[in-house]
C-alpha cells in the first residue's frame, strides 16, 4: 500500500501541485455527486416524473385526432369563417364509421363534449343514424340531415380546437375561461365558470386559517420562549403532541366534539345555554377550526424559534432608556419576530392551500378547497386534462410562495412534518 | 408565575397574565380534542357521548377481531418500515454527499431534494397514479412504499444534515490516514457521529408514512389499505367507537415517537453540554 503510494507520487511528482490538487477536487466532487445521484433518480422517477406527467396531461389533447384523424387532417387549413368543404364532411362520415367499428367514439365524444355541451348527443345519433359511407358529393347533405348541428360552424370550430396535440382548454377552463367560435379568450359559462370561486374560497380559507393560527400562537411562542427552559420544554410537549397526533385522529376527534350530539353541543344544552344543537361542523366553522388546530404547531415553532433568538438585552436596554413597555415591545420586540411571523405565517398558507383530508371531512359542499375538485376529477368523472391543469395553477401557487419562503428563511434548517 | 424579572410595572404584569391566560386556552384547545375522544373507546355504550354509561373494551375487542382494521394496521406497519428504511439509506448517502459537495448547483439541488415536504399531498398523488397505474404500481405495496419514501426522505436529509454540519470533518480524514477503509472508516467513525440525526430522522419519516392517507387514497388497492385509510372511510361512513378505538391504538403510537425524539434530544443537549 505504502509502495504504491511512493510510485503514484513518483509518477506524478512532474504534475505541478496546483492541478494535481484540482484534481483531486474534482474527484471528490464526483464522489460526492455520486452519494446524491441514486436519491435525485430516485425522486425522478417518484416525485418530479409523476408531476411532470400531470403538467403534460394539463395541455395534451390528441383523444380527437386518434379517433378522428381524417377529419382532422381535413379542417387542418380550414380558415373556420364558413362552413367546411364537402371533403371535411366525407371525412368525417368515414372517420365516424372506422370509429363505430372500433368503439373508439366514446374517447372524442368525451373530449368533445367538454367543449361543447351535448356534442356527445351529435357524435351517437350521427354513428347510429350512418349507414354506409355516403355516395361522393353527397356527404354534406348526408351528414346535415342526420343532425343539423353539422350545418352550424361552432360544432366545427369544437373540432378544430380539440384537434391538439396540444391545447390551452384545460388550463383556460381552470381559469374560468375558454375560446370562442373566432378563437378569442373569453369568459365560460356561467354553469361552467366555477373554479375562480374555488380558487378566491382556497385562499379565503387558508388566509383566514393563517390569521387564527398567528392570534392563538403568538403569546405561546412568546410564553414559551419567555419562561425558563424547564419549563417550557415542559409545556412544549402540549405542542408538539398534537404535531405528532395523527391528523386522521385529530379530524376525527373534532367531529365527535362539534356534531348535533357532540360533546360541545351535550355540554352547553346541559348547562342550559342552548335549547337546539348549533350547527359546528360541516361547515365553514368546522373547516377553520380543524384546519387550525391541525397547523397550530407549524405557526407556533418558528415564531419560537425567532423569538428564542431575540437577546433580552434589547428589552433591558430600551427600559433603561426611558421607553415604556408598549413602546419598547412595539418598536424593539416586535420587529423582531418579524421574520419568525413571516416564516411561520408562509408556511401555514402554504400547507392549507394544498388541504384535502380536513375539508372533505368536516367541510361541507360549499367548503371543499382546490384540492377536493382535483381529486373529484381524477378518481371520480375521470377530466384528467381539468383535473391536472387544476392541479397546475394549485402548484405554481404553492410553488412560488415556498420561493418566498426559501429566501425568508434562508440559511435556516427547515423542519416539521407536513400533514394535510 | 410571576417571577419573571422584567415584569416591574403593573401594566407589564397584566399583559403577562393576559399571555398566560391566552396560552393555557390555547394549550387546551391543542390537546382536550385528543384527550376528549380517548375516554369514549372505552365506553361500553355504542353512542360517542359523555357520561359513559360504563366501562368496557368491547371495541378495542372489536378492533382486534376485525380482519378489516387488522390489516389495515398491519399494512401500515409493513409500508411504514419499509419506507423508513428506503428513506434512511437514500437520505443519508444524499446529506453525506451534499455536505462535501461545492458547487453552484447546491442550493437548486436542494430545494428539488425538500420539495416533496412542499407540494400538495393531492398533486403528488394525482401525479403518482397517472405514471404508476401503466406500469402496474398503483394497488401494490411497492409503488406505496416508493412514494412514501419519497415524502420521508427529505426529513432524513434534513436531520442528517444538520449533525453533518456540526461533523469534524477531519475525522474521516484522520479515519482514512490511518487506514481505515471507506467503508470501515464510514462504519466506525461517520455512522456513530450521525446517528442521532439518522434516528430522528427515522422517526419523522416512519410517522410520515404512517400517517399519510391522501396517496393511499389514490394508489392504494383494497389489499393495501393502512389504518389511516380505514379511518377515513369510516369517518366517511358513519363514526363508530371502533374508529374511536383506533385513534387512541395511533395516538399511542405517536406518543411512542415523539418520547423517542425528546429522549434523542435530551441526550444530544446532554453531550453538547459535556464536550463544551
Amino acid at each position: 500500500m505504502t509502495a504504491a503510494f511512493l510510485t503514484g507520487a513518483d509518477a506524478q511528482i512532474e504534475m505541478p501541485l496546483k492541478r494535481r490538487l484540482r484534481r483531486a477536487e474534482r474527484a471528490r466532487q464526483l464522489k460526492a455527486l455520486a452519494l446524491v445521484l441514486p436519491l435525485l433518480l430516485f425522486l425522478l422517477f417518484t416525485f418530479a416524473g409523476p408531476i411532470a406527467g400531470m403538467l403534460w396531461r394539463s395541455v395534451d389533447d390528441r383523444e380527437v385526432r386518434q379517433v378522428l384523424p381524417q377529419t382532422v387532417a381535413a379542417l387542418a387549413d380550414w380558415d373556420g369563417k364558413d362552413l367546411p368543404d364537402e371533403k371535411a364532411y366525407a371525412a368525417l362520415a368515414s372517420d365516424i364509421l372506422a370509429a363505430r367499428a372500433s368503439g373508439t367514439m366514446a374517447i372524442a365524444a368525451k373530449r368533445l363534449n367538454y367543449a361543447l355541451n351535448g356534442f356527445r348527443t351529435i357524435l351517437t345519433s350521427t354513428a347510429r343514424n350512418l349507414k354506409a359511407a355516403p355516395e361522393p358529393g353527397t356527404a354534406k347533405d348526408t351528414l346535415g340531415k342526420i343532425n343539423p348541428a353539422w350545418r352550424e360552424r361552432t360544432t366545427w370550430t369544437t373540432i378544430k380546437d380539440a384537434s391538439g396535440p396540444v391545447t390551452g382548454f384545460y388550463l383556460l377552463a381552470a381559469l374560468d375561461l375558454t375560446r370562442n367560435a373566432d378563437g378569442a379568450i373569453v369568459a365560460a359559462a356561467p354553469d361552467q365558470a366555477i373554479y375562480r370561486n374555488v380558487f378566491t374560497r382556497t385562499f379565503i380559507i387558508s388566509l383566514s386559517v393563517t390569521v387564527l393560527c398567528l392570534i392563538l400562537g403568538f403569546p405561546v411562542a412568546y410564553l414559551l420562549a419567555t419562561l425558563p427552559p424547564g419549563r417550557s420544554n415542559l409545556l412544549m410537549i402540549f405542542v408538539l403532541l398534537p404535531f405528532w397526533t395523527s391528523l386522521l385522529v385529530r379530524t376525527c376527534a373534532w367531529i365527535v366534539l362539534l356534531q348535533s350530539k357532540g360533546v360541545v353541543n351535550d355540554s352547553l344544552h346541559w348547562l342550559g345555554i342552548i335549547d337546539e344543537p348549533l350547527r359546528l361542523i360541516y361547515n365553514r366553522f368546522g373547516v377553520c377550526v380543524a384546519m387550525t388546530h391541525v397547523l397550530l404547531p407549524f405557526m407556533i415553532l418558528p415564531l419560537y424559534s425567532s423569538m428564542k433568538a431575540i437577546s433580552p438585552a434589547y428589552m433591558r436596554a430600551a427600559a433603561s432608556l426611558g421607553a415604556p413597555p408598549v413602546t419598547a415591545f412595539l418598536r424593539i420586540y416586535l420587529p423582531q419576530t418579524l421574520p419568525g411571523i413571516g416564516a411561520g405565517s408562509l408556511l401555514v398558507f402554504i400547507l392549507a392551500l394544498g388541504y384535502y383530508i380536513t375539508p372533505a371531512l368536516v367541510g361541507g359542499a360549499a367548503d371543499q378547497m382546490i384540492s377536493y375538485f382535483i381529486a373529484l376529477y381524477t378518481t371520480e368523472t375521470a377530466n384528467w386534462g381539468l383535473a391536472s391543469a387544476l392541479g397546475a395553477v394549485l402548484l405554481l401557487a404553492t410553488l412560488l410562495l415556498a420561493l418566498v419562503y426559501g429566501k425568508l428563511v434562508q440559511g435556516q434548517q427547515v423542519t416539521g412534518g407536513m400533514k394535510n | 408565575m410571576s417571577d419573571n424579572p422584567s415584569l416591574r410595572t403593573p401594566s407589564q404584569r397584566i399583559a403577562w397574565t393576559a399571555t398566560i391566560v391566552i396560552s393555557t386556552l390555547v394549550f387546551i384547545f391543542l390537546i382536550a380534542p385528543i384527550l376528549a375522544i380517548m375516554p369514549l373507546s372505552f365506553s361500553s355504550g355504542s353512542y360517542l357521548t359523555y357520561p359513559l354509561p360504563g366501562l368496557s373494551l368491547r371495541w378495542y375487542d372489536d378492533f382486534i377481531n376485525s380482519p378489516r382494521w387488522m390489516t389495515s394496521l398491519k399494512n401500515s406497519m409493513i409500508i411504514g418500515v419499509a419506507s423508513t428504511l428506503l428513506s434512511m439509506v437514500l437520505g443519508t448517502l444524499a446529506a453525506l454527499g451534499l455536505a462535501q459537495w461545492k458547487s453552484r448547483l447546491k442550493p437548486l439541488v436542494l430545494a428539488f431534494v425538500l420539495s416533496p415536504v412542499v407540494v400538495p399531498g393531492v398533486i403528488t398523488a394525482v401525479g403518482l397514479y397517472f405514471f404508476f397505474a401503466p406500469i402496474g404500481l398503483t394497488g401494490s405495496y411497492l409503488g406505496l412504499i416508493l412514494a412514501h419514501t419519497a415524502l420521508a426522505t427529505p426529513f432524513v436529509v434534513i436531520t442528517v444534515g444538520a449533525t453533518l454540519q456540526s461533523f469534524d470533518t477531519n475525522l474521516a480524514r484522520a479515519a482514512a490516514s490511518l487506514g481505515a477503509s471507506p467503508l470501515d472508516a464510514f462504519r466506525r467513525v461517520i455512522l456513530p457521529l450521525i446517528l442521532p440525526g439518522l434516528a430522528s430522522g427515522a422517526l419523522f419519516a416512519f410517522a410520515t408514512s404512517f400517517d399519510e392517507v391522501v396517496i393511499v387514497l389514490f394508489m392504494a388497492g383494497p389489499e393495501q389499505r393502512t389504518l389511516p385509510r380505514e379511518m377515513f372511510s369510516g369517518i366517511r361512513e358513519n363514526i363508530s367507537p371502533t374508529i374511536t378505538a383506533a385513534a387512541v391504538i395511533l395516538t399511542t403510537v405517536s406518543v411512542i415517537l415523539l418520547a423517542t425524539m425528546e429522549g434523542l434530544r435530551r441526550r444530544n443537549e446532554r453531550l453538547k453540554g459535556s464536550s463544551a
